[in-house]
């Protein structure tokens, strides 16, 4: 029933579009399409939505062709079977990583460089208050936009991703010794992260970040590492979680308790027979934190307490750039720019949430 | 009864989902049930009995397709029904019983709501007539307290007692066909044997028909008239009860009834003054800080021989090997080892002390860490306790492989997830073996095997036994295995031994109370076992009743 | 077994200590600044005397545990001191700190009704939404539906707040005016006006804790309708809409109320964000301005509120779903 009404709604649509399409594609081309398109302010988002969606199927169809036929054998098996999403997911991560890694030769010019000319009009075009040499302007004190937004992408990845790197090298340290050892020191430790757990994360983070930024000012130490300190083992309760459960899961089982009366120590049972059965489910909550964490800290930046100048960094690029958006009737490239740097953040998000779900699809599937 | 034709399933194929694609589940079954006989189904786990069994409703479940052939009830195509006409069929006509009733009744209502359920949404019976029934049928079935029973809510009856109720409820709008699917499987042989006969007695009474599913081949025979056995997703073949029983065709079912002709010839008597490898004596052990699961459980396993330990499950028989493993220090007694005390905990003993105590697990898929190489499964502990590396250690592997009778160059390098159900519990016992063990706990490690893989284990065991000497403590609730490899047998039940002694007293009586239950309770192959035994016992003198008046 | 009365008194008892807990931890971690509260107020350069002064004035003169329990006593009472902002200013002009001084409780109250008021309007959209989407995603799981509805959720959860606040006001507030992309919001607003100043944040909220919510529901429906008893009631012929309403709906109440209650949960956390992007004067938006400016008392007091809601929402999940466990009502 559904099934079919949605395919009738869908057909509908498409039959819609088409006949909307088709008189101006007849008459003037694509160039009559965009020009009958923008017309109209819902039609033209439609339209460019439908455009930009299209694009993004076909490029990750392409990308996913080429992963099975020109990757070893590890790597395209997987594919076979993935859906479009994820392979639009590792598609952005690996355009995330070559931008991050390859910033300082990507980018026009130095992330803190300032120039004398400050609050460049993006577009170039110096009649409209731009300037050619920086495509998408300068900020209020003269840093170029564009090599900000890609050094961005170094300093906001790469702290969210040391973060959670940290967070789970706290985590499940801690949750495997639990889970182990079990007795008072997982009752001591499950009972201290659920008093961690019942405030909630942001708002202590908050009050945290509130005191260490008087030790910041006191010590010189950039408040940013103090962050990644705090993010980090607030949101490792969260990994505790988990890796404590995924290793009750294991611990249970008789080859464990084999170890055991054979006689092995604890870091051969950890590291030889947890670890290598509580990969994967970890590795799917790396994910799933590593998104947390990354939209944590763009909220702290966002907030103005969280990565410090003079790195660049999204959350605080989205908050400084923000009031550009009322020029949106006028200039939409300006209003687009505080977009850009809050998309860049959505966009590496959905990519490895996408990713995340295919994994988890995945090993549900092999339980059954 | 007549002999008219119920159900007609013609080269039915279903698919079911795995990994994008679909796979066959059943390929081309065609089956046949009269009115009023009772079909068992029998195959290993895999064969498809359950998917059959529910395709005779005219159901898959999700993830499950009919991809072909026709099934019908009565003369109509329920394939080709509307799912109106389907379900007005169900329930009404056709009636399930699941495997845990405990699962399968919902927790928020009461038994006997749910029971005048169906009669009701169908326009049987009122709702007050049907509750009346309800009452009538829990008194058939023999359920205590049947005028109020059914006002409990399911978590306040006992599993035994709520797979009757579930049969009650099957009966409500009297079908004219129930699937039984593994309705005895979750329970214990004393339980098992009142629900058999329930079910048996209420299916003749009321002339239903009935495809009853298992894997025990002992219950079929009690319970059906013709016996289909399945192997994966095809019938192998397809007899009447007896004639399958005395003459089966195919070598498949030859094998499944060939069950243990394996018997092991009788040992001497233990010398006078030999000292038990282990023994268990005055043990009393409880889990953290709740009531005692062990009472004063004393026995002794000598070098060369094999102490069977027979119970139901909660008896303690597993909690026993806990404590002489270490894993659970006793409250009061000890575990001797050659005539030296063990201390409690594994934490304390030596290496050598561990070394000497080794275990094989009832279930291979969790005793060997999935990730690890057969090589390094067995080649740890070579190196563990003895040493070795490198090349040494790869040859002692391999030497065990041999023993256990798998290709050295073929297994090495495999990981437990490639080997088969009876390959793993091989492996398992080239892992004890490894140790140089004198003496071994073998915890049900026939139960999740088909019977012929079983039965290669049990002379592979035994085989062992008389190579190296080593002693064996046999945890186990079949009777036939403990035939097959006991030289004595310990019976418990909640926490206590019963009784203890060489095997052939055991066999013969007369016995404890109990041990007599116990032994009485499972079933044999023999289609009038259950007929016999209740004509010897009295409808009323089996199962939860029998212990309760024991006790 | 035990009774319900006595677990839920045990739950309850749980939350208090919890609730003690959290404002021991709140407490502490503010004992770990620097130096102590007087510098903090008067800044580095203070005179020794002004230091003493202020500190004998917050009694900080007094030992650990004698201020902790002081703190929490009159934080129960409603009264959390005085802000050092207003503090400050006032010690800086002469004026007698204790009549011109605003208290932090007098600070927070209209803010505090604010927040509520927004979280309010976001949850009374988003709860029934996101519980309809659920259920429906998971009856017809796999269908066209649950899978447009599957990609749409999980990008408005990877989403930053701000992002989904920013997209809003371009289209609904710069590009065509419908809403104000700023809530101005006072004392003498009647409801429509509040409502319309509202509605734009609580939408952001609600797209936000909508998505969350429909995963989970459809999870927790998705995980009940595989249960053997669900099968049962299939297998008797029942019509779906009777399977859903007598089997599936009894034993679905617990996973959905502790649904909404941890979404409501994270809301909390949602506010502040929205808050601050909206310039909505709410408990938020001052929590963060007063971490800005490092105002020890207001942070300690937003944060204890925030803590105490949250603490709340999930004792009150964790009770609901007891009563509505028929194993847990009806003991043996």
């Amino acid at each position: 029933m559904a099934i079919a009404l949605w395919r009738a709604l869908l057909i509908g649509g498409v039959l819609w579009l088409a006949a909307m399409m088709l008189p101006p594609l007849m008459s003037g081309g694509w160039d009559g399409l965009v020009a009958a398109a923008s017309q109209q302010r819902l039609v033209r988002t439609i339209f460019w939505i439908s455009v930009v969606l299209l694009i993004a199927t076909i490029v990750s169809w392409v990308f996913r062709e080429l992963l099975r036929r020109t990757m070893p054998e590890v790597i395209a098996k997987p594919m076979r079977h993935a859906p479009l999403t994820a392979s639009f997911g590792l598609m952005i991560i690996l355009l995330y990583v070559i931008v991050s890694v390859g910033a300082p030769w990507i980018a026009p010019y130095g992330e803190a460089e300032i120039f004398t000319k400050i609050n460049v009009l993006p577009g170039g075009d110096p009649e409209l208050g731009g300037d050619p040499s920086h495509f998408l302007g300068t900020d209020q004190i003269g840093r170029d936009i564009l090599s900000r937004l890609i050094y961005g992408a170094r300093n906001t990845v790469g702290i969210a991703f040391l973060t959670t790197m940290l967070s789970f090298l706290i985590g499940v340290t801690l949750g495997f010794l639990a889970a182990t050892l079990g007795g008072w020191i997982d009752q001591g430790l499950s009972r201290g992260i659920d008093v961690l757990m019942a405030i909630p994360q942001l708002i202590f983070a908050l009050l945290l970040m509130t005191i260490a930024s008087e030790w910041s000012y006191r010590s010189g130490i950039s408040l940013t590492w103090f962050m990644i300190v705090i993010i980090a083992v607030l949101d490792s309760t969260r990994v505790f979680r988990l890796a404590r459960a995924v290793g009750l899961n294991i611990v249970v089982m008789d080859y464990i308790e084999a170890a055991r009366v054979r006689g092995e120590t604890l870091l051969h049972i950890v590291f030889k027979e947890i670890l290598p059965n509580a990969f994967s489910p970890l590795l799917a909550e790396f994910g799933l934190r590593f998104c947390f964490v990354f939209l944590t800290i763009a909220s702290l930046s966002f907030l103005g307490i969280g990565i410090q100048p003079p790195l660049a960094d999204w959350g605080t690029m989205v908050r400084d750039l923000s009031q550009f958006i009322n020029f949106a009737a006028y200039d939409p490239l300006t209003a687009a720019l505080p977009l850009m740097a809050a998309g860049a953040i959505a966009l590496l998000t959905v990519a490895v949430n996408f990713v995340v779900d295919w994994m988890l699809q995945n090993s549900s599937g092999l339980k059954e | 009864m007549s002999s008219e034709l119920l159900l007609r399933i013609r080269d039915l194929h279903i698919e079911g989902r795995a990994d994008e694609q679909w796979l066959p589940i059943i390929n081309g079954v065609d089956l046949d049930l009269q009115r009023g006989r009772v079909l068992g189904l029998i195959g290993e786990s895999g064969a498809g009995k359950s998917t059959l069994g529910l395709a005779a409703m005219g159901f898959t479940r999700d993830g499950c397709r009919i991809s072909g052939g026709s099934i019908e009830f009565d003369g109509t195509d329920l394939l080709a029904l509307s799912k109106l006409q389907r379900r007005a069929l169900l329930g009404k006509r056709i009636a399930y019983v699941a495997q845990s009733a405990a699962a399968s009744f919902n927790p928020a209502h009461k038994i006997l709501n749910q029971h005048t359920e169906a009669p009701v949404y169908h326009g049987v019976m009122s709702k007050t007539e049907s509750q009346g029934d309800g009452m009538e049928l829990y008194r058939k079935l023999r359920l205590p307290d049947p005028d109020n029973i059914g006002f409990r809510y399911p978590h306040q009856v006992s599993g035994g007692q709520l797979q009757r109720a579930m049969t009650a409820m099957a009966m409500s709008c009297r079908p004219d066909l129930i699937i039984f699917d593994e309705p005895t499987t979750a329970l214990d042989v004393t339980t098992q044997i009142e629900v058999l006969a329930a079910i048996r007695d209420i299916v003749e009474q009321f002339g239903t028909a009935a495809i009853y599913i298992t894997h025990d081949l002992a219950v079929v025979a009690q319970m059906a008239d013709d016996i289909k056995v399945l192997l994966r997703g095809d019938e192998v073949e397809q007899a009447d009860t007896r004639s399958m029983l005395a003459n089966p065709r195919e070598e498949y079912t030859k094998s499944l009834w060939a069950v243990c002709s394996f018997q092991r010839p009788l040992k001497a008597d233990v010398a006078q003054d030999s000292v038990p490898v282990v023994s268990v004596a005055g043990v009393t052990a409880a889990y953290n800080k709740s009531a005692d699961v062990l009472h004063d459980v004393s026995f002794d396993v000598h070098r060369g021989r094999t102490v069977a330990v027979v119970g139901e499950s909660g008896s303690g028989k597993s909690t026993v090997a806990r404590c002489i493993m270490g894993l659970l220090p006793p409250k009061q007694g000890a575990v001797l080892y050659n005539g030296e005390a063990l201390p409690a905990s594994y934490k304390k003993r030596t290496k050598e002390q561990l070394r000497c105590v080794q275990m094989i697990y009832q279930m291979a898929d969790t005793a060997l860490n999935p990730r690890v190489r057969i090589k390094d499964i067995i080649g740890r502990p070579v190196e563990f306790y003895r040493g070795l590396k490198g090349k040494q250690r790869d040859d002692r592997v391999a030497e065990l492989l041999e023993q256990i009778e798998l290709d050295p160059s073929q297994y090495m390098q495999r990981r437990p997830t490639e080997l088969s159900g009876g390959q793993k519990q091989r492996i398992g016992i080239a892992r004890a073996l490894a140790a140089e063990p004198e003496f071994i706990i073998c915890d049900e490690v026939t139960s999740a095997l088909d019977q012929l893989v079983a039965e290669g284990i049990l002379r592979l065991l035994a085989r062992l036994q008389d190579e190296l000497n080593i002693a064996y403590m046999f945890i186990t609730h079949d009777l036939a295995t403990v035939r097959a490899i006991a030289d004595e047998v310990v019976v418990m039940k909640e926490g206590r031994v019963v009784e203890a002694g060489p095997k052939e007293e055991m066999f013969t009586p007369p016995h404890h109370p109990y041990t007599d239950l116990l032994l009485s309770s499972v079933p044999e192959m023999d289609p009038d076992w259950l007929t016999k035994l209740l004509a010897e016992r009295g409808v009323d003198n089996i199962g939860d009743a029998a212990v309760a008046r024991m006790n | 077994m035990r009774s319900v009365s006595t677990i839920i008194l045990q739950r309850l008892g749980l939350g208090v200590l919890t609730l003690i807990v959290v404002s021991l931890v709140i407490f502490c971690a503010v004992e770990m600044l620097p130096g102590d509260f007087a510098e903090a107020i008067l800044g580095q350069g203070a005179t020794p005397e002004a230091v003493t002064a202020i500190r004998e004035q917050l009694g900080l003169d007094k030992p650990v545990v004698q201020r902790y329990l002081g703190w929490l006593g009159n934080a129960v009472t409603g009264d959390f001191g005085v802000s050092f902002a207003r503090l400050n200013f006032a010690s800086n002009f002469g004026a007698s700190t204790n009549t011109t001084v605003v208290s932090v409780a007098d600070q927070l109250k209209p803010r505090f009704v604010n927040t509520l008021f927004l979280a309010g309007v976001a949850a009374s959209i988003a709860v029934p939404l996101s519980l309809i989407i659920g259920i429906l995603a998971a009856l017809y799981r796999n269908s066209v539906f649950d899978r447009v509805a599957n990609v749409f959720t999980l990008t408005s959860i990877s989403s930053p707040e701000f992002f989904v606040a920013y997209i809003l006001i371009l289209f609904l507030a710069v590009l065509n005016p419908i809403l104000p992309s700023l809530s101005n919001i006072y004392e003498t607003m009647d409801f429509g006006a509040r409502l319309k100043a509202t509605l734009l944040p609580a939408l952001v909220l609600t797209l936000v804790v909508t998505a969350h919510m429909m995963r989970m529901t459809r999870a927790a429906i998705i995980n009940l309708l595989a249960s053997p008893y669900i099968e049962m009631a299939r297998l008797k012929g029942l019509s779906p809409v009777r399977v859903i309403l007598r089997h599936a709906l009894p034993n679905a109440l617990a996973p959905i109320i502790n649904v909404i209650a941890l979404n409501l949960a994270y809301l909390i956390t949602g506010v502040v964000v929205v808050e601050v992007v909206f310039v909505y004067p709410g408990v938020g938006q001052l929590f963060v301005d007063s971490v800005k400016i490092r105002d020890i008392p207001l942070v300690q007091a937003c944060c204890l509120i925030f803590a105490a809601a949250y603490v709340l929402l999930n004792l009150l999940a964790d009770v609901m779903s007891i009563i509505s466990n028929p194993r847990l009502r009806h003991p043996k």
